[in-house]
């Protein structure tokens, strides 16, 4: 509780015990006009960092169409992509193979990578201020393994092999993503307070018991589809159709923009929920929408790609440190980050080991575990 | 409990023929009960057990009362952040529980008990999201949208008040408790609230910022009419910059008045269950509130 380091004002500091000052803190020179502009998000910053970073996705998109198992050269991806947007016209001296791989194989992966990394990374910023938790994050909390136990079951019973697959599944996704939020909220809710570790705890149990049920499913499968399940699980993005790519587009392009649109409420529920309540949000109910927004986003990415764990946490945290906390940035800077960040770490996953490839959940978390372990020792002060 | 009751009938019947609000009341309370949802730790015991005021508009009004009286939840139902089971309240002669909390915020500030900040925001950030309930209403302007020229002035403006322009560009997570506290009040202000109500504005601060803050309320007040309604611990504090103060024992008002009314060493006995010495301050007149010190320790 120190004072603030700056002289106080003749007007403030008393002349005798008994003087009450009539004009406290009413001086001229401390504040010139126009700070603010600086101190806030303007519209051009809101751009530069935007553009910048959506540069970025697109470059580190293309490197990642390169690398593979057999590199594809820069010309002929560039050709290719504006002959595909071009409808097919002047690709015919590339050879058809390349242009499959290109089309059918790389392609869409790295979509998915980008739809993935951006879906993960916006629930996270979601989760952390709707829960005033720097820490949250979707497979942190067991929202990620309540999903996988949704989709499991969806599997179980027969609903990946029906026509419905693309739709079905993310919302046996959304299901059990739901089912854990709410559970964990509720576990670790304490009159109107959050303490964070106890949300930590929460979410602890409840990927314990999930991974539990999903280890019990598997072993009940027959062995052929439990392998692929155990894979699936480990977080792993693989070729989709563009059927599925388009299902999963739709279910995202839906949550997320719902999300967007909750920019400046999640700024004010950031600051605590008295004061959100303060300046006006309907806290109980904002907070519905919220965690069916993020429920709905994370199913729908779980139930294609598993348990991709850590992106959710480690981008908004790294993000936020270099944009600022406003949400208005954060999230879109996030999910664009997210978003590069994945088709990064797939393309490592696929051309480290190459021609086998190792599940992307694991780089993510390898990257993402000890960041973690760094944030809870060595930031604790902030955290407490 | 009985009385109670009957005490409520009759001021029922008497707030029917006494019929219309007074328009110079920013706050007519009458009779509110309220309780949390029963809980096992709980004994489902009434917070606020029967409350019943008015706050005038321009007043400066201190409630006061020992821990556990109800005082922060008495405020928190003021800003409708807690609705009362029973009775009801309005506000400017509207009902408030028929009023949404957008609506409300427009109207009251709120300052809450300061709680630690873990966003990084700026501090100007965060004073001007007190701009945010005056949005331009719509379904999708939640997210987007940017704060005009207009509420830039106004946070500007507010800052100015609060002497804290000068760390606009710092998060509020490495200020000190004093400075957040008075960017806490900025933001009320950057709401250009009628009605602003304060839980302990003064926990955290040391002297100077004690003072400072609260000849600015008296100055808001004098200034633009503002209605103040704060809570404190602090006897002394309240009896000297309050207009009136509303003394809250076990959820039930024990004395409503000017603070030589209430600031009465028999009152605060009874209510604080100690005795403590009253005299008058030399330069105002108001009364004073002394601790017993050595000479008394020993109680009465």
């Amino acid at each position: 509780m120190t004072a603030p380091v700056k002289e106080p004002p003749a007007s403030v500091r008393p002349t005798s015990f008994f003087t009450i000052p009539s004009n406290a803190s009413c001086h001229d020179g401390v504040t010139t006009g126009g700070v603010l502009p600086g101190a806030v998000l303007t519209m051009s910053r809101w751009m530069t960092t935007l553009g910048a970073l959506a540069c970025a996705a697109i470059v580190v998109g293309v490197l990642a169409l390169h690398f593979g198992a057999q590199p594809i050269a820069f010309g002929e991806i560039v050709r290719l992509l504006i002959g595909a947007v071009a409808m097919g016209a002047g690709t015919d001296d590339v050879a058809d193979v390349t242009r499959t791989i290109l089309e059918q194989v790389r392609l869409p992966r790295v979509l998915l990578g980008f739809l993935v990394g951006c879906s993960l990374a916006s629930v996270g910023v979601a989760l952390q201020a709707l829960l005033r938790n720097p820490l949250a994050d979707p497979y942190v909390l067991g929202v990620s393994s309540g999903a996988a136990l949704g989709a499991a079951v969806g599997v179980l019973l027969g609903v990946g092999t029906t026509f419905l697959a693309a739709a079905a599944l993310p919302a046996c996704g959304f299901a059990g993503a739901l089912m854990a939020l709410v559970v964990v909220y509720r576990m670790a809710t304490d009159y109107d307070r959050l303490p964070i570790h106890s949300l930590l705890l929460a979410g602890v149990i409840l990927n314990a018991i999930f991974t539990a049920l999903i280890m019990f499913i598997t072993s009940i499968m027959d062995p052929n589809r439990a392998y692929g399940m155990m894979a699936w699980l480990m977080g792993a993005i693989t070729a989709p159709t563009y059927g599925h790519l388009l299902g999963l587009s739709v279910y995202l392009g839906i949550g997320l923009f719902l999300l967007l649109s909750q920019m400046r409420v999640l700024n004010v529920l950031a600051l605590g929920e008295d004061s959100a309540r303060a300046l006006g949000i309907d806290t109980e109910r904002t907070k519905r929408v919220l965690f069916v927004l993020a429920a709905l986003i994370t199913g729908a990415v779980v139930s294609i790609s598993g348990m991709i764990g850590f992106i959710g946490m480690v981008v908004p945290h790294a993000v936020r440190l270099i944009v600022g906390a406003d949400h208005r940035l954060l999230l879109p800077a996030s999910a664009l980050v997210g978003g590069t960040f994945l088709m990064g770490a797939d393309t490592v996953a696929r051309t480290l080991l190459s021609p086998a490839e190792i599940p992307v959940g694991i780089i993510t978390a390898l990257t993402g575990g000890p960041f973690f372990i760094y944030l809870l020792l060595w930031r604790k002060d902030r955290l407490a | 409990m009985n009385g109670f009751s009957d005490r409520r009938s009759d001021a029922s019947l008497m707030a029917d023929s006494i019929g219309a609000i007074m328009p110079s009341d920013a706050y007519n309370v009458q009779f509110i009960r309220f309780r949390y949802p029963a809980r096992e730790s709980q004994d489902g015991r009434w917070i606020l057990d029967g409350v019943s005021f008015q706050v005038q508009a321009g007043e400066v009004l201190g409630v006061v009362g020992p821990n556990g009286s109800g005082k922060t939840s008495l405020l928190k139902v003021l800003a409708r952040g807690l609705s009362p089971q029973e009775g009801r309240i309005s506000l400017f002669g509207q009902n408030l529980a028929s009023m949404t909390q957008q609506d409300v915020a427009c109207v009251v500030g709120v300052v809450p008990q300061d709680t630690q900040q873990l966003f990084p925001f700026t501090v100007a950030e965060t004073v001007i999201m007190g701009r945010f309930p005056h949005r331009p209403r719509g379904r999708w302007t939640g997210g987007f949208g940017w704060e005009s020229h207009q509420d830039i002035e106004i946070a500007e403006q507010a800052m100015m008040t609060m002497d804290i322009g000068h760390v606009a560009h710092r998060a509020v997570t490495d200020l000190s408790g004093g400075e957040r506290q008075r960017v806490l009040i900025a933001r009320a202000l950057g709401q250009t609230p009628k009605v602003l109500l304060l839980d302990e504005p003064t926990a955290f601060l040391d002297l100077q910022h004690q003072v400072e803050i609260c000849s600015l309320l008296r100055r808001l007040k004098e200034e633009r009419g503002l209605t103040v309604v704060l809570v404190s611990h602090d006897l002394n504090l309240v009896g000297q910059y309050c207009d009136r103060i509303l003394l809250l024992d076990n959820g039930q008002v024990v004395r409503l008045g000017r603070p030589e009314e209430v600031i009465e060493p028999d009152v605060l006995e009874r209510v604080y269950g100690c005795r403590v010495l009253v005299d008058q301050h030399p330069v105002s007149g108001l009364p004073r509130v002394t601790m017993p010190g050595r000479c008394l320790s020993g109680g009465t």
